[in-house]
């Protein structure tokens, strides 16, 4: 019971139809419940016209169930499946726009160098630096960017893989199989 | 007749050809500059698929909902853009939580104008979306047989609910080769889960093993047309049976097996023995907060097997210790013939005990014998006048949970009440549709003055149709339900409860409604008597104690267990 009603990150894929104002269809569900949507990403899958929405929410684990089967009633939805942090691998990418400026203490080369990042664009006036990696790790970059003139920073929504070996297939598989579809309805 | 293929048509002929494939009768609606090509289409088409013009697009829809529960068959209903659509919502939110099989058609300003603000534009997908199972907007004219087919079949597939297709003007007037196709398969929806035997299974050994089971049906065991299997399934075990609400009617009333009503105002025994029961079985029905009370303190003591086609209902409200997603008929069907007999004497016993407690109440609100006439009283002269039993359709308030309480059914699908929503003004409207899907049966409606005003207006189409509904207004110059609160929670500030009526037989007058009045308790049974007699439509108003509670009633955030039955004080 303890561990069903702390709070802690979750990351659903939620696998759909693109059909116009399905994002909508999927937020909803989420602001019914008052839940806050950490980040919300949007992609194709390995599987042609179903996309791919990452989403990370903090949550209890027996609200993100419910929240799932709620998610996964939408008829233009496939399937939502969640996951803990620990049970995905994800990233997620960051741009830093910084001036060029002559400041002896601000060693561009060096910080891109120790940080794993790398320059991803550069003009008389700004250079743009590219990151991936955890929010933590795209943070420490931005609070030490901060004090060199940061002029403007982007991050990106988490985009994740599950560690499990299973296909989005053999998911869509099994729902067919567990459907009954004989029903005439007339 | 052949609908299936026309060429060179409009989109607006192919809308109503695609309800023709779908075996559609009769339409609700009403029209409008954005709906006015399928308007000009349906005149063509009148003789075969029928359409009634209500008074408002609320009217319309309720009374769509209400066909579709009696019937078992889709509603359909049809509005303009803008607010002709927005006059819908109530109706949507209500069919969603009642699992009512609907398909709107809304007309939508062209494609050119949308997001725009032109005249009547509203963002209908917008608004509808979290109250509707699906939508989809039409701009194009070769989308909408498609469209339409898969509303039918979402509409009624797995658990039932409302669809809203919104299609534009210019798609109304496009023309195209027409060619139809039903649905019967989407990718990305799995509504009718296939038999799980080994949860089944599991579910026959646990009731097997319980000394005190205790059956609680819902809507479900009527949608899937489950009501003779739950009766053998009774019979077969002895197992006793309560009904939800919205699940009265789908079990008959004078069942030895059958404890009568859950929930907040039902059944004094079924209520407390729910926290008493070793094994609930729960068939088609959702653990709503009306029936549950404060879910901490809800059956903890008991197994629970919950068996729903819908999985999102599943652990939602109350963890089930085997929860089946299934159709209610084909689940039972399959444990019919594997189920035992058990020992419920003594089980059974208990609830008979706990009914005598609640019989004094029942006495005292069917037979008062003085004072005002009570509202329980008409009920039971209804029910006892009515040679076959009427299809029951009520309002939202006190005489919803008095008709609930007290009006007897021996076949299902005969009543008709908003219970996810309580929709007031529900009533006079859903009657109309009631009557149009059986018109071979009575239809009373019971509607408290309140709720009757709210939808009003409809009087106006069953005057144009001459629609034989009979209108019983249990009238208390209250808003009654909500004063009940206000004088037991509130310290009886009346606030804003209290309503002047104009006179009832003065307006029935004017739609040509015959009508009556009873204020004396020895007028009452002629007065029903006439009134069930009459030909036509007929409204019959009833003059009743103003102050009057419904109980037994379980207060919001207590347990089933403290059910009051109205008396504690005095004890
Ligand atoms: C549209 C709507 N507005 C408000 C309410 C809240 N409400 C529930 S019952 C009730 C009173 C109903 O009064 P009346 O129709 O006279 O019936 P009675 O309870 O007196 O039988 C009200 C206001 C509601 N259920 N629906």
């Amino acid at each position: 019971m303890e561990l069903n009603t702390k709070i802690q990150e979750f990351t659903l894929s939620v696998f759909t139809e693109n059909t116009v104002g399905m994002l909508n269809r999927v937020t909803i569900i989420f602001t019914r419940r008052k839940l806050n949507i950490e980040s919300i990403t949007a992609s194709n899958t390995e599987l042609k016209d179903i996309y791919r929405y990452t989403i990370v929410v903090k949550t209890t684990l027996d609200m993100i169930k419910k929240v799932t089967a709620q998610l996964e009633k939408q008829i233009d939805i496939h399937k939502a499946l969640f996951y803990t942090s620990d049970q995905v691998i994800y990233n997620e990418i960051a741009l830093y726009k910084m001036p060029m400026t002559s400041d002896r203490n601000y060693d561009v080369e060096a910080i891109v160098r120790q940080n794993h990042a790398r320059i991803l664009s550069v003009t008389s006036e700004y250079m743009v630096i590219e990151k991936t990696g955890l929010k933590e790790e795209t943070q420490a970059l931005y609070d030490l960017l901060k004090m060199h003139g940061l002029l403007e920073f982007a991050r990106s929504g988490r985009v994740a893989v599950t560690r499990p070996m299973r296909k989005l297939n053999s998911f869509l598989d099994e729902m067919e199989a567990k459907t009954n579809y004989d029903t005439d309805y007339n | 007749m052949n609908y299936q293929n026309k060429e060179n048509i409009r989109g607006a002929e192919a809308v109503i050809l695609s309800l023709l494939n779908e075996n559609v009768e009769h339409v609700f609606g009403y029209v409008g500059g954005a709906i006015m090509p399928v308007y000009d289409a349906l005149y063509d088409y009148q003789d075969v698929l029928i359409h009634y013009l209500t008074r408002h697009e609320q009217g319309a829809i309720h009374a769509a909902q209400s066909y579709a529960r009696v019937s078992g068959k889709v509603g359909v209903c049809f509005a303009t853009s803008g607010p002709g659509a927005t006059n819908l919502v109530t109706g949507l939110a209500d069919a969603q939580l009642d699992s009512t099989p609907l398909v709107c058609i809304t007309g939508q300003v062209d494609s050119r104008m949308l997001g725009t603000d032109a005249f009547q534009e509203t963002d209908v997908i917008g608004v509808t979306m979290p109250v509707t199972k699906w939508s989809s907007q039409v701009t194009r004219a070769e989308e909408i047989p498609e469209a339409i087919a898969k509303a039918f079949y979402i509409a009624q597939s797995g658990r039932p609910g409302p669809v809203l297709i919104d299609i534009t003007k210019d798609a109304q007037f496009g023309l195209f080769n027409f060619q139809y196709k039903a649905c019967k398969r989407i990718r990305s929806y799995f509504p009718h889960p296939k038999l799980n035997i080994g949860l089944l299974d599991e579910a026959l050994k646990m009731i097997d093993a319980s000394q005190k089971p205790f059956l609680l049906i819902g809507h479900g065991v009527t949608i899937s047309k489950a009501e003779k299997e739950v009766k053998a399934f009774v019979e077969k075990t002895k197992i006793p049976v309560a009904s939800t609400l919205l699940g009265l009617s789908a079990f008959p009333s004078h069942h030895p097996l059958y404890m009568g009503m859950l929930g907040m105002h039902g059944n004094y025994a079924p209520n407390i023995l729910t926290n008493e029961c070793d094994l609930l079985i729960a068939i088609g029905m959702r653990f709503d907060d009306r029936v549950t009370g404060d879910v901490e303190r809800y059956a903890k003591q008991a197994k629970i097997i919950h068996i729903d086609i819908d999985s999102a209902e599943l652990n939602k409200n109350v963890f089930a210790d085997i929860a089946i997603p299934a159709d209610a008929k084909e689940a039972l069907q399959y444990v019919l013939p594997k189920l035992k007999q058990k020992h419920t004497e003594d089980w059974l016993n208990q609830f008979a005990q706990l009914r005598v407690k609640e019989q004094t109440l029942i006495d005292a609100q069917l037979y008062p014998g003085k004072g005002k006439v009570s509202m329980g009283e008409v009920i039971r002269v209804v029910n006892e006048q009515s040679q076959t039993k009427p299809i029951v359709v009520t309002d939202v308030g006190q005489h919803q949970m008095m008709s609930g309480r007290y009006f007897e059914f021996n076949e299902g699908r005969s009543f008709v009440t908003s219970g996810g929503l309580g929709t007031m003004g529900f009533g006079l409207p859903a009657s109309i549709g009631a009557k149009i899907a059986s018109p071979e049966k009575g239809v009373v409606a019971v509607l408290g003055d309140g709720g009757f005003q709210m939808t009003i207006q409809e009087l106006g189409t069953i005057f144009q149709y001459k629609i034989p509904v009979k209108i019983l207004i249990l009238n208390n110059n209250f808003l009654g339900m909500v004063r009940q609160w206000q004088q037991l929670f509130f310290e009886k500030r009346y606030s804003f409860t209290e309503m002047h009526n104009p006179d009832f037989l003065t307006i029935a007058k004017g739609y040509n409604i015959q009508s009556n009045k009873v204020f004396e308790r020895s007028k009452l049974e002629s007065a029903v008597k006439e009134m069930l007699a009459s030909k036509g439509p007929y409204l019959l108003e009833v003059d009743v104690e103003m102050e009057e509670n419904v109980f037994p009633m379980v207060p919001a955030g207590a347990s089933v267990s403290e059910i009051l039955l109205g008396n504690e004080e005095l004890n």
